[in-house]
């Protein structure tokens, strides 16, 4: 002991008493009522096991099955603070572009976890620092880390294989070929079709949705079409009718070569935890062969 | 002739629009029978992509535009439009319940959303028909008015109340819809919008020599032997009629069904015998042109069709409305 200079026991003590204190603060901070007013982080605090501290949820939350029970608490748009107040949640998830939201919760000294997204990588960079703030960080950083492997391992599967041109269409009036959207060149579905092996179509406009006229679709020529339907359940003859929508435009390799999907599932509006499960259906689309 | 220069103007334009796009393509490939339809990529644009969509255009434009002069005549207010008596507002209502409910239904391959934007229409054509026939003749016209913009109020309205109801991916499908667009890809749905635009334009042929003496006043028209309830009421459902079928055909695009009857006035004065057709004709050529704009400007993705219908047709008509002062 007397070969330790009391300089650095003092110090040693210091900093053990500040890490206590820190701890002691961490553990005061972890919050026990959450509202998620994102779809996609209520997902994410679900898969991290953090699901019994949600207190609340958007009106838009429809996974897990157990938001069903949970107070619906409006969305993006309308927000209903009084009805999140009610809750006295001591952590609010709400979009970083919420402002007004955010001040108002500020106000009613509500700590507030702003979301933030702009494409594939920053889910699981949302889930580790999300796993960190609700104190689930070791859960969180396996869940993450089980997301990203699993990324990893469909971009290993489909590597060096030719890239089909594909056109991932996100909205159109049903039974027409009018008011047709598909994902440009970022932006989270754009990434899920990179990884899965597909060279987007509309890859080279620099925008998150491409309005696409008949015109171009014909020019573009898509080897493959993937139509992503949400909400409401189509039946399979309704999906079936959809997809012969498409029959008028026979010039396109896609529909002449029968690779025209819809994929029915609401995981492709939400960018969460079922991000890996979800771009796996598409890999299994562009590629069967190399899940043979 | 004017009517020959107006007409000169609408075919041109749909000879030449087909003719460009943001592709280019080679018409002597377009014609070229030795490669089957289904593999000739020219072709397809030419025939699925762009022609139907100059037809589409040609036949909103002058439906929106003859409606617009009706209206204007038959309320006697230059402000009136296809919009006015909450046609364009029940066509969207349709529409709005046919997506957010993902109606599944289908008459002679056209599909549910133009049949129920069309049926909203005929709704609100009841309406505000039914209000009118309650009221006397002489007092409609300013009736009418009110009732008609009240009725939009009412309807758009509820159009809100829908979106608000509706999951995000269906409000971006209906905000999609209120934008217009004339990219229907097929002749189907311009054919089903041609058999009612055909009716309307029966009904506004009977038109021109009332709607001068309507201009008048009603009381001088019926002096002069005109039957002022029943031309009131083939105007009316002449005038709707044609904005239901151009609504559902091309969605609400904006601004055609007022500034072209009122460019058409300034070139050719207030005899309806020349401004019916002449406003069918210029809707026809402005609307194939806004298009050509709408499609090609920002190529290769477009610009929603009622944008470039308000921004080149409004500083053009305030140059025509003020070069005159």
């Amino acid at each position: 002991m007397a070969a330790v200079p009391k300089s650095i026991r003092t110090s040693a003590r210091i900093v053990a008493a500040a890490l206590v204190v820190i701890a002691q603060a961490t553990a005061a901070d972890t919050p026990r009522r959450v509202v998620s007013l994102v779809p996609a982080t209520t997902e994410m605090l679900f898969a991290m096991g953090a699901g019994t501290i949600i207190a609340g949820v958007s009106s838009y939350d429809h996974y897990p099955p157990e938001v069903e029970t949970l107070p619906k608490l409006g969305g993006l748009l309308d927000p209903n603070v009084e009805r999140v107040l009610a809750l006295k949640p001591d952590l609010a998830i709400v979009y970083s572009t919420q402002t007004e939201l955010r001040q108002q919760l500020a106000r009613a000294g509500i700590p507030v976890f702003p979301y933030v997204h702009r494409g594939l990588p920053d889910i699981t960079t949302m889930i580790r620092s999300l796993g960190t703030r609700v104190g689930f960080g070791a859960q969180a950083g396996a869940l993450a880390d089980g997301i990203e492997r699993r990324l990893g391992d469909i971009r290993a599967r489909v590597a060096g294989r030719p890239r089909p041109k594909t056109l991932l269409v996100f909205g159109r009036q049903e039974g027409t070929l009018q008011d047709i959207d598909a994902s440009g060149g970022y932006g989270f579905l754009h990434d899920m079709l990179d990884i899965a092996g597909g060279a987007d179509a509309v890859g080279d406009i620099r925008r998150e949705s491409v309005q696409m006229s008949t015109e171009m679709i014909l020019a573009r020529a898509p080897d493959v079409i993937i139509e992503l339907h949400y909400g409401a359940s189509l039946t399979p003859t309704r999906m079936e009718s959809e997809r012969h929508v498409w029959d008028t435009l026979g010039s396109i390799p896609a529909v002449r070569n029968g690779r025209v999907y819809l994929v029915l599932g609401n995981e492709y509006v939400v960018p969460g935890p079922r991000v890996a499960a979800a771009t796996e259906r598409l890999a299994r689309l562009l590629h069967p062969d190399a899940f043979k | 002739m004017t009517i020959g220069g107006f007409g000169a103007l609408a075919f041109l334009a749909c000879l030449l629009a087909p003719l460009v796009g943001s592709t280019t393509i080679h018409l002597s490939r377009v014609f070229d029978r030795s490669i089957p339809f289904a593999d000739n990529v020219d072709a397809q644009i030419f025939f699925v992509a762009r022609l139907p969509r100059v037809l589409a255009a040609a036949l909103v434009g002058s439906g929106l535009a003859v409606a617009g002069v009706v209206f204007q005549a038959l309320l006697r207010n230059p402000l009136a439009s296809p919009d006015t008596l909450g046609v364009s507002a029940g066509a969207a209502l349709g529409a709005m319940l046919a997506i957010t409910f993902h109606a599944d239904f289908s008459l002679l391959s056209v599909s549910a959303v133009p049949l129920a934007s069309f049926a909203g229409s005929l709704g609100a054509l009841a309406i505000v028909y039914g209000l009118s026939a309650a009221r006397r003749r002489g007092q409609s016209t300013m009736v009418l008015l009110l009732a008609g913009v009240t009725l939009t109020a009412l309807l758009s309205a509820v159009v809100r109340f829908v979106q608000y109801l509706a999951d995000f991916t269906e409000t971006f499908q209906t905000v999609r819809w209120l934008m217009g667009s004339l990219d229907v890809a097929g002749y189907g749905p311009i054919l089903a919008a041609a058999v009612p635009m055909a009716v309307a334009f029966v009904g506004f042929a009977t038109l021109p020599r009332v709607l001068d003496l309507m201009s008048l006043g009603t009381e001088a028209a019926a002096a002069r032997g005109v039957d002022v309830t029943r031309a009131e009421r083939v105007a009316l459902v002449s005038a709707s009629l044609s904005t239901g079928a151009a609504v559902s055909l091309g969605g609400p695009v904006a601004f055609v069904g007022i500034i072209v009857p009122h460019l058409v006035r300034l070139i050719v004065g207030a005899d309806h015998r020349l401004v019916l057709p002449a406003s069918a004709l210029f809707g026809a050529a402005f609307l194939i042109g806004c298009d050509l704009v709408a499609r090609t400007a920002l190529a290769p993705v477009e610009l929603p069709v009622g944008i470039v219908t308000a921004i080149i047709g409004g500083p053009f008509f305030l140059w025509l409305l003020f070069r005159k002062a």
